[in-house]
């Protein structure tokens, strides 16, 4: 993976998730989540009957280093809503816990 | 306990001071997927208080643990739930 390969993904990170009002960075898809973390938002996002765009890291070499240095967060899920980053699986429960990922979500 | 298990107690310890410190060695649940044997310390659950979060979003507190571990994610640590305690 060449430094611009690198470059170019991120661009297309920062597309995505000004593109989508909630980012999903996992590994597999919506149907086949290949990690239990992965399948945990994609269940709390399901629950709280979001509207998502996911991305395969598995899939994507280049993405799945570029995320990390995007985000400087070393481990997949990472979850964007409106452009910002919240966290990874244990954060996104922590705030499905609390309410704050539901007002997030319907703001 | 596995040598990755003490580093990572003795990085956190001398890191955060913390008040709590809680350390699980969750591999074997992980045991099959991505050739992971459920022996080789790849997964762990870290619960861990300490006056350094105080005042810090929860994003804050987990890059403070990530960055703290760098060395262990770099080299084998493939997944690291963290519950930060705050007052």
């Amino acid at each position: 993976m060449t430094p611009e390969e690198i470059e170019n993904k991120k661009q297309e990170i920062a597309s995505d998730i000004s593109t989508n009002k909630v980012m999903l960075y996992m590994k597999g898809n919506k149907q086949a989540p290949m990690c239990g973390f992965s399948a945990q938002v994609i269940q709390i996002l399901t629950h709280l009957g979001a509207e998502f765009e996911t991305k395969d890291v598995l899939s994507d070499e280049g993405l799945r280093q570029a995320i990390k240095e995007f985000s400087d967060w070393p481990t997949i899920p990472q979850l964007y809503i409106n452009g910002e980053f919240i966290g990874g699986c244990d954060i996104t429960t922590e705030m499905f816990q609390n309410g704050e990922l539901k007002t997030l979500i319907s703001s | 306990m596995g040598d990755r298990y003490q580093r990572i107690m003795s990085i956190l310890t001398e890191t955060f001071s913390p008040a709590l410190l809680e350390l699980v060695d969750e591999s074997q649940l992980h045991r099959g997927h991505h050739g992971h044997t459920g022996r080789d310390e790849t997964h762990f659950f870290v619960t861990i208080a300490s006056g350094l979060f105080s005042g810090q979003s929860s994003v804050a507190c987990h890059r403070m643990v990530n960055a703290a571990l760098k060395g262990e994610l770099d080299s084998g640590l493939h997944a690291l739930r963290i519950v930060v305690k705050r007052d």
